[in-house]
């Protein structure tokens, strides 16, 4: 019987699973796809919302407030992409004043600094391609912006590093009491925990249900979303967002952290767990908000449009407590629940601490180091790199200048890319305007090599998702 | 690393012609640089015959074609660096690249040729809703997993897009053991060349719905299926028409790009049409001693046209170089492009520049019969061609003797158009 299993290797599960490795316990993920950071952690607007939009007084204002003041130092202790990039709520239409002065005064309840309004002015100054309706908008300097894989990824190999271990493929079936703890049913065999943590984003209804009388229902609510090239970078510099009002509810337009722009999500509640398609309606939807408070959007630069789900909860609140005694709910995770992980992480391993009465780790490292990518170095050390290691020459990602060395690093990492899914959310290889048209052939070669398998086993994202079916010929 | 006055960037068939050329033209400083394991870029996995006839009056393969330049290439001594990739050129004609054994490192060349080539319009850039699975491939990621690592993509295909690429591989995989069910095409016309049609298409029964498009693709991990459904004149799905293919591939041949992120980063000015570099007669750039040729500054039908522009570009760095790099001023007359003619290269003639002809090559924007081609200097025709028939799958090319233009001094500019014939 291990102490802790956390079921979900998404971005709550990772910062949970990185936060107990603090204290001396054996820790196991379950994690039902092939890596961690595949379900709502891999598509959604990577933002760190400032935290004046949820209810003052939830658990969900004080959780966003709380991971957006941990966001900074935790990139910097473990090496991820963020930036301060500040957020802007637009008004377009006079009418709506209320509402943008109610919304202020929820986010100083909630404790989010800085907060001011700006009009229209300002606005362009700040913001040159602003709609020429917009008024007024909230300003959160504190706003800011992140990728959501490297984030997950560093919680992860950070967890990994003090301790905690990974299993992947394993979907969890069924959940008994036993005698100190839970006998979790798995694809893979059993499994017994002390405490289980249910971390397993739009499922976690489903496992709650098994322990708890108290039903819950999670609804899968898909944002479709579009993402355009480099070429777009600069349109605009703040995440904007378009104030709920008199037009509807807009969708928001910001800069990523590696020079992208995002333009998205609808938000469109359905019943497939896993429905991530896409719609002709809801991309046309994008399309025709995307205008609402940014002008002169560049869609014609879009290099992917792509679809995540949201766990929504009815009540639009986390859920974070002992379901029944040592089963943990992580649910309800849904925006800001990026923004809130690092916070979640904390107040998740507190609750399963106090239930074990765990000790510090005295041999926790909190550091972590990414992987690198010599696009940050000068020239002399860039020089220096490739003579000591030649794979950081060869280029393998054209569009986004990945090279062989990195991608042997994303492959070693524990937990390390196996698919070349991921190896592109390790290290952006196929995320450029190609889209893995010249790279994936090499990517699945440098796969296959160092993963001591075929290439015909390479699969994109897990098995059943084979990108080779046989060789020339064999079926005639 | 020494320095080299001429710096080819590209060792496909636009890069190893212009070398070659340039050092016929007499330059014997010349570095070619390759992003890939060997020359001849994207021509190695284009294992089908047909390239050649223009140059060569023989039926070569991709890899033969190649080969004979970069025979060439090898013979005249013209060093090239392969697995090279060049990182930036500056406007001051500063190339970075790196590779494993030089590690990186800067060149200072006198003249630049932009031999880049073209990459695919892949499924992101379509927009096209569904599901993201395996199994969507664009057809020269397709092409290069068959015909140079012999691995099978899929067994059931469904092919969107109707470029030669498309149509080569529609072949390909019927050969290899594949079902291909149907080519489905966005306009009402192919984007590739009728012979590709006949022999890739037609000589195995494939279809080619013309004005349909992809508009869910189901799969969760590998594709399962494709339903297409015809468009309306703005291209938008008619409801109703949709046809569901039960398949585990998707290929893409939906449009070429040329590949200018460099020339960007340079400062070289583009033509948004070609999404290639302007370019005078001289192939010459917008910034003096940077020139371009074949993919990189429009998406040519056949590789001759390639190498024939690639030679033209190589001779123009040489004598630019053997001038001392001097950029004479001249007086330049704009090509203006009318009644579906979309564009030229070059996009203006300086005359006085210009050797006895200029080549003028174009594509239209749709399919046209019983035209002619016609150029005017200011309102003088000074050529005219019939053309049974034109259409955007084919490059169209025209040589204007200089005289013709030197003799018209009063024009202020050069059209290009179609006329009733």
């Amino acid at each position: 019987m291990v102490d802790i299993v956390i079921i979900g290797a998404g971005v709550s599960g990772c910062a949970i699973a990185r936060e107990v490795s603090r204290y001396q316990a054996d820790v196991l993920v379950l994690e039902r796809e092939e890596d961690v950071c595949c379900g709502t952690s891999k598509a959604n607007s990577a933002i760190v919302h400032a935290g004046y939009d949820a209810a003052n007084g939830s658990l969900m204002a004080k959780l966003n407030v709380e991971g957006s003041r941990l966001m900074p130092a935790l990139s910097k202790e473990l090496d991820f992409a963020y930036e301060n990039n500040g957020s802007l709520v637009v008004m377009v239409s006079e009418d709506d004043r209320p509402a943008l002065n109610k919304l202020y005064e929820n986010g100083v309840a909630n404790g989010v600094e800085g907060l001011r309004i700006v009009e229209r002015d300002e606005l362009v100054k700040m913001e040159p391609n602003i709609s020429d309706e917009a008024v007024a908008a909230l300003y959160a300097p504190t706003g800011a912006i992140v990728c959501p894989f490297g984030l997950t990824f560093a919680l992860a190999e950070n967890a990994a590093h003090n301790g905690v271990k990974f299993q992947f493929d394993t979907e969890v079936t069924g959940i008994e009491k036993v005698d100190g703890g839970w006998k979790l049913a798995t694809t893979q065999g059993d499994v017994e925990a002390k405490v289980v943590v249910n971390a397993a984003g739009v499922y976690a209804d489903k496992l709650h249900n098994m322990v708890s009388e108290d039903a819950m229902t999670i609804t899968p609510r898909r944002g479709d979303y579009f993402l355009l090239d480099h070429t777009a970078q600069g349109h605009v510099h703040n995440t904007i967002f378009q104030l709920p009002g008199k037009f509807g509810k807009g969708v928001l337009v910001a800069p990523t952290v590696h020079g992208n722009v995002i333009v998205g999500p609808t938000a469109i509640d359905i019943e497939d767990k896993e429905g991530v398609a896409t719609t002709q309606a809801g991309l046309d939807e994008v399309r025709a908000k995307c205008g609402m408070a940014v002008k002169d959007v560049p869609l014609r630069q879009t290099i992917t449009s792509f679809a995540g789900l949201r766990a929504h909860e009815a009540r639009h609140e986390f859920f974070i407590s002992e379901a029944a005694p040592g089963f943990v709910d992580c649910a309800g995770i849904e925006s800001p629940g990026l923004s809130s992980a690092p916070a979640i992480g904390v107040m998740v391993s507190g609750i399963v601490k106090d239930i074990l009465k765990l000790e510090e780790n005295p041999g926790f490292d909190p550091k972590r180091r990414g992987i690198l990518d010599p696009k940050g170095l000068d020239d002399a050390a860039h020089a220096e790199l490739i003579k000591e290691n030649p794979a950081y020459g060869t280029v393998v990602c054209r569009c986004e200048t990945v090279t062989e060395g990195e991608i042997i690093d994303a492959i070693r990492r524990v937990p390390g890319a196996r698919s070349v899914d991921g190896v592109k959310r390790r290290v952006r290889a196929g995320m450029g305007r190609c889209q893995g048209g010249f790279c994936s052939p090499r990517v699945m070669e440098i796969l296959a090599r160092e993963l001591g398998v075929d290439q015909s086993a390479i699969t994109k994202a897990g098995a059943g998702s084979e990108l080779i079916v046989g060789v020339n010929k064999d079926a005639i | 690393m020494r320095e080299y006055e001429l710096v080819i960037i590209g060792g496909g068939p636009a890069g190893l012609a212009a070398a070659a050329a340039a050092h016929e033209a007499g330059l014997r400083d010349i570095l070619i640089l390759e992003r890939d394991n060997e020359l001849g870029g994207i021509l190695n996995q284009c294992i089908h015959n047909g390239f050649g006839l223009h140059t060569f009056k023989e039926e070569l393969t991709g890899p033969e074609y190649a080969g004979r330049f970069i025979q060439q290439v090898k013979e005249l001594g013209i060093p090239y660096k392969l697995n090279t990739m060049v990182l930036d050129l500056a406007a001051d004609k500063t190339v970075t690249a790196m590779n494993r054994e030089d590690g990186l490192f800067q060149l200072h060349p006198k003249a630049v040729i932009l031999a880049m080539g073209c990459r695919e319009r892949p499924r992101g850039a379509l927009s096209i809703p569904g599901c993201r699975p395996a199994g969507i491939y664009t057809a020269g990621t397709a092409q290069r997993l068959v015909n140079m690592e012999g691995y099978m993509p899929g067994r059931k295909v469904v092919i969107l897009g109707s470029g030669d690429i498309g149509l080569i591989m529609a072949r390909r995989m019927t050969l290899e053991g594949a079902k291909v069910q149907v080519v489905a095409e966005l306009m009402p016309y192919s984007g590739g060349l009728k012979r590709n049609i006949v022999q890739c298409l037609d000589d195995y029964g494939i279809p080619l719905k013309l004005s349909h498009t992809v508009v869910d693709i189901e799969g969760k991990k590998r594709v399962e299926a494709i339903t297409i459904a015809q468009v309306d004149e703005r291209n938008r799905p008619i409801p109703g028409t949709e046809e569901r293919y039960e398949c585990d591939t998707l290929l893409l041949s939906c449009g070429l790009i040329p590949e200018n992120e460099l020339s960007r980063s340079a400062g070289v000015e583009l033509n948004p049409i070609t999404n290639g570099p302007t370019v005078n007669e001289s192939l010459e750039t917008s910034i003096p001693g940077v020139f371009a040729a074949g993919n990189v500054l429009h998406v040519h039908d056949l590789v001759d046209y390639v190498s024939e522009e690639a030679g033209a570009a190589g001779r123009h760095a040489a004598a630019y170089v053997a001038c001392g790099c001097k950029t004479e001023e001249h007086k330049a007359l704009p090509i203006k492009c009318e009644n579906g003619v979309r564009y030229t290269v070059p996009v203006a003639i300086r005359p006085d520049a210009a050797g006895d002809t200029v080549t003028l090559r174009f594509r239209v924007g749709n399919v046209y019969q019983n035209k002619k081609v016609a150029v005017y200097a200011g309102d003088a025709c000074i050529f005219s061609r019939k053309r049974p028939v034109l259409a955007p799958g084919e490059m169209e090319t025209v040589i204007l003797k200089t005289d013709l233009l030197t003799g018209h001094p009063e024009a202020d500019g050069i059209t290009v158009t179609l006329e009733e014939a």
